[in-house]
């Protein structure tokens, strides 16, 4: 089984887009949203939910007040700052607390609850595309890396049972923790960038989290035509790092056209756009898929 | 004045805003970037560095030729940072949140602090603004310490907290995208938030996100709409509808898609983008003094 994930290091590269157009290209497909924080995929494909549940993440902690002595030792070993004092009372502030237990082990009056959160909903879904797996954390959720890992094992596992050979998920923004744990086990990455110094920053940051774990990966630079020179720039490093250039787009605004109908841009347009997509999609299934370099 | 520039999704146009906002601001100002994954603000105000500092972050060295493999240790720890299997004890840094609570609850003594590198905090000048950002190292995945040692950092820098002391320099963040644990950690304890966002479905969900999560802080919030003329108008019916002020627009123009990919910063290049930025800074200040007033208010 091939799992391909398009990431981006920065935000509005047209990430989604993209992953919206590969999907449509590849149907039927197993796809995944992996941004759990601000997935957007659903709202192009529309999917229709056949499973919903419940994503347990961690674990917070408590104070029962009535159990409460105000000795103040949570406060002084907290590392998290996350537990405060007003008027003699002490309390956890649940947008702090990391759920390390340290508060509830220590306590000697044993009057801190640790109890398990929800922190989002997974769902299986159906598209037009193929099945879907997606979620959504709660707004200010942790765990993220976890829901993610969650919807891989899931999508896996889904994809044998109905014979699918190929996963195409749209990744988180960033290099952090849902970054990684999307990334892990990856046949190929498919990174999405712009030529600006921001774009060209981040996809430095992410091509090295590539390679530090070993994920093959080949860039696209989409607004390819706002700055030649930095597009130029991004093409020199890629040739400098071993990292493929799968191609580049030009600016064009039937990108966000076809997002606001809520279509992918190769079923909104059959213009030169989408047939640049078309190319650049036939040569990441030669890479990633056939292994032809 | 504490201000936090945020969005929901990644490349509505924080960062560019930000930079705007800190050019034209006419007091004195730090600018702080706290999107450790993928710092930016640095690409656009070229800030001079004076001192980088590496930082790290607490984790357990086990000296196992005292241990009494009791198995307290690998019990109190919730993110499976440390395990004991048979008479070996097996520590994974990488998973570690520096809670301490291996070292506190062992009752042998055995668990000492080693460290591990999270990133680096930079701290400069970009004209006449004090400069401050961290970056995470690369294949680690827990922003938000770096975060918290950032805004130690510039604490201390601002005297924040010592007897007396009155800051005076406005701070403004860049802030990560998102909504989750490393924008939440650097919209705290603002005394005012930005939403930047585009008016398309995805700009619009996102920003729907973001002001669930830090409407629960209380902070005026106000959005900046990027590109404002691509897309459609859903996103100022959502804005009227929750009762959401805009204070600002800015259009979809080629030249500052342009000026933005080579770097520039936007209020610089051209005098009508400079009014809308110099507007915008005014309604933040105007925001600021209004919640000075009913500080004083309540204290009285």
């Amino acid at each position: 089984m091939r799992e391909i994930i398009v990431i981006s290091g920065k935000g509005g590269t047209g990430k989604t887009s993209l992953t919206a157009a590969f999907a449509h290209l590849a149907s039927p497909v197993m796809i995944c949203d992996l941004d759990v924080d601000a997935p957007d995929l659903h709202l192009i494909l529309h999917p229709n939910q056949t499973q919903s549940h419940v994503f347990m993440g961690g674990r917070t902690a408590k104070i029962d007040p009535e159990k409460c002595t105000s000795c103040g030792l949570c406060q002084e070993m907290c590392r998290f700052d996350a537990i405060e004092a007003a008027e003699g009372q002490h309390r956890v502030n649940p947008l702090r607390c990391e759920g390390c237990s340290v508060c509830v082990h220590f306590c000697p009056e044993g009057a801190i609850d640790f109890p398990e959160k929800q922190c989002g909903h997974w769902y299986a879904s159906r598209t037009r595309f193929g099945p879907m797996m997606h979620a959504q954390l709660f707004a200010s959720e942790e765990n993220s890396g976890k829901l993610v890992a969650l919807l891989r094992t899931q999508a896996k596992e889904n994809a044998k049972k109905i014979g699918m050979e190929l996963i195409l998920s749209d990744g988180p923004p960033g290099i952090g923790c849902p970054v990684i744990s999307s990334l892990s086990g990856v046949s190929y990455a498919v990174l999405v960038t712009e030529p600006t110094p921001s774009g060209r920053h981040d996809l430095e940051r992410v091509a090295s989290l590539c390679t530090h774990f070993g994920v093959p990966a080949g860039v696209i630079v989409n607004k390819s035509d706002l700055n030649p020179t930095e597009c130029d720039g991004i093409e020199i490093y890629c040739r400098d790092h071993h990292i493929d250039v799968i191609g580049e787009l030009p600016f064009d605004p039937v990108i966000t056209r076809a997002m606001v109908q809520a279509r992918a841009v190769t079923e909104f347009d059959s213009g030169a756009f989408s047939n640049r997509i078309r190319d650049l999609w036939t040569r990441i299934c030669e890479v990633a898929i056939y292994n032809k370099n | 004045m504490k201000i936090a520039i945020a969005s929901g999704k990644g490349g509505t146009g924080k960062t560019t805003v930000c930079a705007s906002l800190v050019h034209v601001w006419p007091r004195a100002v730090a600018a702080v970037d706290l999107d450790v994954e993928e710092p930016n603000l640095h690409l656009f105000l070229h800030p001079h560095i004076e001192s980088t500092e590496e930082v790290g972050m607490d984790i357990p060295i086990v000296d196992e030729t005292k241990c009494s493999y009791c198995r307290k240790c690998a019990e109190i720890c919730q993110f499976k940072a440390i395990s004991v299997l048979g008479s070996v004890v097996l520590t994974y840094p990488e998973m570690c949140h520096g809670c301490g609570g291996c070292m506190a609850v062992c009752p042998e003594k055995v668990i000492s602090t080693g460290n591990r590198p999270l990133g680096e905090i930079l701290q400069g000048k970009a004209g006449n603004a004090a400069f401050w950002m961290g970056r995470l190292r690369v294949g680690e995945a827990m922003s938000p310490p770096l975060m918290r040692m950032v805004k130690k950092r510039l604490a201390q820098a601002l005297g924040e907290g010592s007897p007396g002391a009155e800051s005076p320099v406005d701070v403004l963040i860049d802030a990560p995208p998102g909504v989750s644990c490393p924008a939440m950690n650097a919209v705290m304890d603002t005394d005012a938030i930005v939403l930047v966002t585009e008016p398309t479905p995805f700009g619009l969900y996102d920003l729907k996100l973001a002001y669930q999560a830090f409407g629960q802080l209380n902070v005026p919030m106000g959005v900046v709409i990027n590109r404002s003329d691509i897309g459609n108008s859903d996103t100022i019916a959502f804005c009227r509808e929750v009762g959401l002020d805009i204070w600002a627009e800015i259009p979809f123009e080629r030249n500052i898609a342009e000026a933005y990919a080579s770097g520039r910063i936007i209020a610089e290049t051209d005098p009508a983008h400079f009014a809308v930025f110099h507007s915008l800074a005014e309604k933040l200040q105007s925001v600021g003094e209004r919640l000075t007033a009913s500080r004083e208010v309540t204290h009285a």
